[in-house]
């Protein structure tokens, strides 16, 4: 493994009509990151996420995914995205979303091994036998056989982790896991993502979770108006911002205990 | 007061049970040809490329807004002669009645496909699946599901428009019933019997569809409440 980021993003952009949401972002990940990403609703922090996986296509800008940048520039036009290339890179990025997004007519090991059989054509022994690594890593193997109209919020989204860890992904993005779960069902979640982390997983994570934040990731982004506002450890964004916009948010959210 | 007497339609039951022979056979054969049609067709119309989804999105219309008797009769009387083409009534009811009714069952599937949630468009692009696995995969069995009741609804739409092949001298239910009617001179009985029989299957249909429907309803997402 070379020290190369997993993730180079350079002067990204993102505007749906005139609605100029990304500014330009710049960014490196690198391997065993756990990135943090705050901001207040609008500020960008999901549309950023989201462009990282290409579920929105950028504007402007580069992605470079493992040294190799992705899409074809264009004279003058925005870079073309072909869908083979698209469908590659998200096998390597995984993704987490919100309202969980299961598929309802599959069991839980049918969503897990979905993407082992359909995408990567593995056989169905081996897809299973991997999908039920995953789901015991989540803590739901014993749930395999049911339909997700069954599972808890918390279940869900551990189910889905799951989905996305079964194809080995070399960065998990996780657009804000907990926001859709009942307040006793967050923690179940949180500790999941947390253990990720401590296998030192490469991940990037959008959140208002403050405190969460600050014990589980190795560095803090606070985004407004579509650009970073400021970035660093933990300790430093969260304790001590310099940026007014960052005190100003943080102050808003006094509740969380570090 | 008129006098019942059913005799005469018990005793010509086999002409009835040919004509709605000859009715299941022509809506079996629309239903056949039409839902895989219109399934392309729902395909085609919502294809990002253009050249697909407009030639499409016409037959469509076409075939939506023009009178299913007007499509009959030209099949029947004006195709044979364009192209040489020995035309039956059966053949020209089951072209008809498959391309209108892949009209109908196009706009149903799209209506099915349009319904699913774009988080699953999206779960399913996560995990590095093509457009068209999406579609196979994740997208037309949750459509398809939700579609059951537009669905039969269609069908039993299109078993009784076929009552209009009796025009061409397609020998339906329709057509039978009016030749013993007049052969019997006891209309009412034979309209009153025929009017049950297509009653009695069409009901049957629904009933069995609906137990389908709560058989499909094990994971949850279903539309029997």
């Amino acid at each position: 493994m070379s020290d190369d980021p997993i993730l180079r993003i350079r002067g990204l952009q993102k505007s749906f009509g005139d609605n100029h949401v990304l500014r330009g972002m710049d960014l490196d990940v690198k391997q065993g990151d756990c990135i943090a990403i705050l901001g207040a609703s609008g500020s960008g922090k999901s549309t950023f996420l989201r462009c990282l996986n290409f579920m929105e296509i950028p504007s402007d800008g580069e992605i470079i995914h493992a040294g190799k940048t992705v899409g074809t520039a264009r004279n003058g036009k925005p870079r073309l995205y072909p869908e083979g290339e698209l469908t590659k890179v998200r096998q390597k990025v995984g993704m987490v979303f919100q309202q969980f997004n299961l598929f309802p007519h599959m069991t839980v090991l049918g969503n897990v091994t979905e993407g082992l059989r359909i995408v990567q054509r593995m056989d169905k022994t081996g897809a299973e036998t991997r999908a039920r690594e995953e789901l015991a890593r989540v803590g739901l193997a014993e749930k395999a056989d049911e339909y997700p109209a069954r599972l808890s919020g918390g279940q869900k989204q551990r189910v889905a982790i799951a989905r996305a860890l079964a194809l080995a992904p070399d960065l998990m993005l996780f657009d804000e896991p907990t926001s859709a779960l009942d307040p006793e069902l967050v923690g179940e979640v949180l500790n999941v993502i947390r253990g990720l982390a401590d296998e030192g997983r490469t991940m990037l994570l959008v959140t208002h979770e403050v405190g969460f934040a600050y014990h589980v990731a190795n560095r803090v982004i606070f985004m407004a108006a579509g650009v970073i506002q400021e970035e660093g450890p933990p300790e430093q964004v969260l304790k001590n911002p310099k940026n007014p916009r960052t005190q100003a948010f943080l102050s808003r959210h006094k509740q969380f205990e570090f | 007061m008129y006098e019942w007497d059913f005799t005469p339609v018990i005793q010509n039951a086999d002409l009835l049970w040919q004509g709605l022979v000859g009715t299941l056979a022509i809506t079996g054969t629309a239903l056949a040809f039409g839902l895989p049609l219109g399934l392309m067709l729902a395909l085609a119309r919502l294809s990002p490329r253009r050249w697909l989804a407009w030639p499409a999105g016409f037959v469509i219309e076409f075939f939506r807004t023009t009178p299913p008797l007007v499509q009959l009769f030209w099949f029947f009387f004006a195709l044979p002669i364009l192209i040489d083409i020995r035309m039956t009534p059966f053949l020209a009811a089951a072209i008809t009645f498959s391309i209108q009714s892949s009209a109908f069952f196009a706009e149903v599937f799209r209506a099915g496909i349009v319904s699913i949630e774009r988080g699953q468009w999206e779960a399913a692009r996560a995990i590095g699946m093509q457009r068209k696995q999406a579609m196979r995969r994740v997208i037309l069995p949750q459509a398809v599901k939700r579609m059951i009741p537009a669905f039969t609804e269609r069908a039993i739409e299109l078993m009784k428009t076929t009552t209009l092949v009796a025009t061409v001298s397609y020998a339906d239910l329709l057509y039978q019933a009016n030749e013993l009617a007049q052969k019997t001179f006891r209309p009412i009985e034979v309209f009153t019997a025929t009017a049950l029989i297509y009653f009695v299957v069409i009901f049957g249909l629904s009933l069995c569809v609906q137990a389908i429907e709560r058989r499909l309803a094990v994971s949850g997402d279903s539309t029997v409440r």
